[in-house]
């Protein structure tokens, strides 16, 4: 079972979250060529190694997040909230 | 290489079985080769066969970096049906089924193939007018064995299903593909593989390509752990390792990703299952045949993430496990003999590829996942037809790269570019 350590809410078991893809795709401007965005949605490096993905903590505080992890081995190398910032917004709120 | 025959089979029976030859040879590797198939699993050795047996090719390797049909082609739970219902998909699988029914013919080879009925449970008066339609697409494009049972006809067939009516998910029918079944897939390995040997196709095994040498648009040699192979014409036909490939042709991003798919199969039982039977609802997966020395062999879905590893994950056997009980509960005692998993490709659309590239003299047949065992005899047909004559067959040629650009995708299940939801 792969664990992810869950900046918000701790270490859990990877089954409270979804998959959701290759997190190093950059979407184009919406007005961007149409290659442009084949190219996002359909193409992938598909990398054998390691791969920044995004996961969504359905089963916990379900905010979406990018994981570092190594496609072969499923060793995870680091986890950070996919908004970058959001983590100091929230704590300026509390 | 001795051919079997009744006579042969009853006189080496006669005489200790020691007049056998070896089934198909262990040559070096030349230096140079007219077309090299890189991938020893069925596709890669289908396509061989068939281009030295209908195209007379002759001077033709097949590069396996382990050992051949030690990838999908002996990991997968061997279901063969034809019962899809897009255009392309639909004539090509029953193309496929019509060459596994004269297979073991044709390779002088029993591929055990049993056309035991495919028998997709119904829940709902919603699911049998989808399958209704399905079925009726079916045989109005040529695939006459579609039929749809009610529950007492399944009951008569299937006796051992979980038919409470408080179940989850009652069974209410079945959506049935009487033609379709089960072959053992390490026979059709090897007898494509003896079949390709006869006609001269060298099969190298533990011959890994590590590299790939290109003058502009044109592959000229790979490099393998064997020595470096020049090549006229190279195929790559390597299930869940395409993109590795790819990228060392230079080549850059596909719509493919790699994932993996579990199988189990439990101890031998008396029979039990004379059917496929499989079980799709409210997110559920699941399928089970019972092999011919027993054990029933069953799977469910991908492990959900992208992965390279030839191993699965835990939350999928209990996903298959409750299935598994759900349907069939009376294996609720029966031990798990063994379990493991098969890197597939699962493309953008969880149709496969069998086209040109942008390199002329490069051809891919890929994107194989939930149906790429059945495929493979249909599979090696096209894709040898299309190395050899170098334009894409009417059969193939919706099954491109570029389909995504036409906006056209082959997408059976409506899931949209999500690999992991495609099956
Ligand atoms: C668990 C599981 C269950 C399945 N169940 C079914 C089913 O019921 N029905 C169905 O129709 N399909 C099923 N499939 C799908 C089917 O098995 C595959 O789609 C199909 O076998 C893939 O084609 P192949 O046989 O050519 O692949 P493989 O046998 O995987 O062949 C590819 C070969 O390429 C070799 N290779 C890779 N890289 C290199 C390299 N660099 N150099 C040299 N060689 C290389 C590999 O070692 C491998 O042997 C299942 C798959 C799995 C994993
Ligand atoms: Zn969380």
């Amino acid at each position: 079972m792969l664990r992810i350590a869950c900046p918000f809410c701790g270490t859990r078991d990877h089954s409270e979250f979804s998959y959701g893809g290759d997190g190093s795709v950059n979407y184009p401007a919406l007005d961007a060529a149409l290659e442009a965005w084949h190219d996002a949605v359909f193409l992938r490096d598909n990398i054998c190694g390691r791969q920044v993905e995004t996961w969504q903590h359905v089963h916990g505080c379900r905010m979406w997040l990018l994981v570092e992890r190594d496609t072969m081995t499923h060793e995870i190398f680091s986890v950070r909230p996919a908004h970058a910032g959001l983590a100091t917004v929230l704590e300026a709120t509390e | 290489m001795t051919r079997f025959t009744a006579w042969n089979v009853f006189w080496q029976g006669m005489t200790g079985q020691k007049g056998w030859s070896r089934q198909w040879r262990d040559p070096a590797p030349k230096a140079h080769y007219d077309v090299v198939i890189v991938g020893g699993g069925l596709h890669g050795l289908a396509t061989a066969y068939y281009l030295a047996k209908t195209h007379g090719v002759k001077n033709i390797a097949v590069l396996e970096k382990g050992w051949i049909g030690g990838g999908n082609a002996g990991r997968n739970t061997t279901i063969v049906r034809s019962n899809y219902a897009q255009p392309g998909n639909r004539e090509f699988y029953e193309h496929s089924l019509k060459l596994w029914e004269n297979l073991s013919h044709e390779l002088n080879y029993n591929v055990m193939f049993s056309q035991r009925s495919h028998v997709a449970l119904l829940h709902s008066p919603g699911a049998i007018d989808a399958a209704s339609r399905n079925y009726n697409t079916m045989r109005l494009t040529g695939t006459p064995d579609a039929e749809i049972w009610d529950l007492p006809t399944l009951k008569r067939a299937v006796p051992h299903l979980n038919y409470a009516a408080n179940a989850r998910f009652p069974i209410i029918g079945a959506a049935v593909q009487k033609r379709a079944g089960t072959a053992r897939h390490d026979a059709a390995v090897w007898g494509y593989a003896r079949a390709a040997d006869a006609r001269g196709v060298d099969i190298l095994q533990n011959c890994k390509v590590e590299g790939i040498s290109r003058d502009g648009g044109r592959i000229t040699a790979l490099d393998t752990s064997r020595g470096r192979i020049t090549a006229g014409k190279v195929a790559f036909a390597v299930a869940g390792s395409t993109s590795l490939l790819w990228q060392m042709a230079g080549l850059g991003g596909l719509p493919i990703e790699s994932h993996k798919l579990q199988a189990f199969v439990s101890e031998p039982l008396k029979p039990l299952l004379d059917q496929v039977v499989v079980f799709g609802m409210g997110g559920a997966h699941f399928y089970i045949s019972q092999s011919d020395k027993g054990g029933m062999v069953f799977g469910g879905d991908l492990d959900w993430y992208k992965s390279y590893a030839q191993r699965g994950n835990l939350p999928i056997v209990q996903d298959v496990a409750e299935a598994a009980m759900s349907v069939l509960p009376c294996l609720g005692r029966v031990k798990l003999l063994r379990h493991w998993s098969g890197l597939v490709d699962m493309s953008m659309d969880g149709s496969h590829f069998i086209c040109k590239t942008p390199l002329d003299n490069l051809y891919l047949n890929a994107g194989w996942n939930y149906g790429g065992f059945k495929a493979s005899p249909a599979s090696g047909w096209w894709f040898a037809d299309l190395i050899a004559s170098d334009r894409p067959a009417p059969m193939i040629a919706p099954f491109d790269l570029k389909r995504f650009e036409r906006g056209l995708q082959i997408d059976e299940r409506g899931a949209g570019p999500d690999c992991k939801l495609h099956g």
